[in-house]
């Protein structure tokens, strides 16, 4: 059974993600220990709440070092909503802050023409075929976000779009990093589909 | 593509779901956690749970449910009742809930919305709101002909249900319940007036709660009521409607849902 390590950095509901990964066969661990993360197998950075905020915690926690330790070793990554985000250069939610900055782009506010947050499930496109996403094309998913990646829907990481009044990127894919805008955590059978995946991906590391 | 989600709503008492009328009158209606890993099953896209009794010293069953419930059920979910601070917030958060609702606490100090918001998000404050029309013998009718009622529906304030929903917003509330006090249990269908009003002067997702009956209330929910949202307790507690019912009717009205993954 691989270990997946959940990135703790005192923000939002970690709970969720670890026990998702359980059900699915990963041995999943809430840390902040370097070492811990070190070790694992596979590691997700999860998160909900402001860019800002988040930017501040992983720094504060030293998690921001850990994170890019493991993208570094080449072990599979997984960011969840603004663990996603935080992974590109900056978002428009937060100036100031600088991302991660292991994806190219940054991230925007939702046009003004949809409600914010979109809030609800949606179907995923998935324009090429990709492992991670296999038969999950025209799946639904749980999104909660008022910000999105602002990449070009042809763009070759993306890996998954949905359409809430125009293209949004679900997630992406760029060598061992994946990262869904999407909770797979919280889309039942789709997002377990989904998250066996991952853990499949995290055996044999 | 915007999507409508539906709710079922588990009003919870002492580790119980209960249900009754017009906010009184409650039966039980069984475990909370069982009741939603069915739920999630039967392929409902959120769960709220109301912790209805919310008195300070039953605050550890609310945890243990939040705990057991992140560990069953694969779908989003919100708790309310009794969460009066950031810390309140943070805990229920940590163990496994999306979002929190906040009713009374919030009308008393309306900053308790943004302080949750900015330490979490927008995205995990639903601001519940109580709201009544008002009737002859109202002491002050507000604006919008709807006043809002806190304590479980028991103290009336001077707020005007429509000018809170956008305070609310303006506060960095993500999402709005809008319980309609005079159709609760009644299967009377939803207040769409109402829901219509809210829906309308504001730019969050709002919740349809109250009243709903049978499929055509829920259709309505949407159509004349421009919800986001449809929140039901008893016609799934008991059995009369399933949620493939209610997606499967919402579809064919050409309503977008999540469709339904297991049927029975």
């Amino acid at each position: 059974m691989p270990t997946i390590a959940v990135l703790d950095y005192g923000i939002g509901n970690l709970r969720s993600a670890q026990k998702a990964l359980e059900s699915v066969g990963g041995h999943a661990i809430l840390t902040s220990e370097a070492e811990v993360v070190r070790k694992a197998d596979g590691v997700v950075l999860p998160g909900v709440g402001n860019f800002g905020k988040c930017v501040d915690a992983l720094r504060t926690t030293g998690v921001d070092k850990m994170a890019l330790d493991a993208i570094e070793s080449q072990r599979p990554f997984l960011g969840i909503c603004i663990g996603m985000q935080l992974l590109f250069e900056k978002s428009e939610e937060s100036p100031k802050h600088r991302g991660l900055g292991v994806l190219p782009g940054e991230v925007r506010i939702l046009p003004e023409s949809v409600k914010r947050p979109q809030m609800q499930w949606n179907a995923i496109h998935v324009p090429k075929p990709i492992p991670m996403l296999n038969d999950l094309d025209g799946k639904w998913f749980y999104f909660v976000h008022s910000y999105a990646a602002e990449i070009s829907p042809t763009n070759e990481i993306v890996a998954a779009t949905c359409n809430y009044g125009s293209d949004v990127v679900a997630a992406v894919q760029s060598k061992n990093i994946f990262a869904t805008q999407f909770h797979p955590e919280k889309s039942s059978d789709a997002g377990k589909t989904f998250l066996k995946n991952f853990v499949t991906s995290c055996e044999g590391t | 593509m915007k999507s409508i989600r539906i709710i079922p709503c588990l009003d919870v008492s002492d580790g119980r779901v209960v249900k009754g009328t017009n906010f009184v009158n409650l039966v039980d209606a069984g475990d909370p956690v069982e009741l939603a890993a069915q739920y999630d099953l039967e392929g409902a896209d959120e769960l709220v749970f109301l912790d209805i009794t919310a008195s300070s010293d039953n605050r550890e069953t609310v945890y243990e449910l939040v705990r057991r419930c992140a560990e069953k059920v694969f779908i989003p979910f919100t708790i309310g009742g009794g969460i009066r601070t950031v810390s309140d917030a943070r805990k229920l958060l940590r163990e496994g809930a999306e979002k929190v609702s906040v009713n009374t606490a919030a009308v008393n100090r309306p900053e308790l919305i943004s302080e949750i918001a900015s330490e979490f998000g927008n995205q995990c404050v639903v601001l519940a709101i109580d709201a009544r029309k008002n009737t002859e013998d109202v002491a002050q009718p507000t604006k919008s002909g709807y006043g809002v009622y806190i304590n479980g529906g028991r103290t009336p304030t001077q707020l005007d249900a429509v000018e809170w929903a956008q305070m609310g917003e303006r506060l960095g509330a993500g999402e709005i319940l809008l319980t309609s006090m005079d159709r609760d249990g009644t299967k009377d269908g939803f207040d769409c007036e109402l829901l219509n009003a809210v829906s309308t002067a504001t730019n969050i997702p709002i919740i349809a709660s109250g009243g709903v009956g049978d499929l055509e209330d829920f259709l309505q929910g949407v159509t004349l009521g421009s919800a986001d949202a449809l929140l039901a307790a008893s016609v799934f507690h008991f059995g009369e409607l399933s949620i493939a019912e209610v997606k499967e009717y919402l579809h064919s009205h050409s309503v977008p849902v999540r469709p339904t993954f297991k049927r029975n």
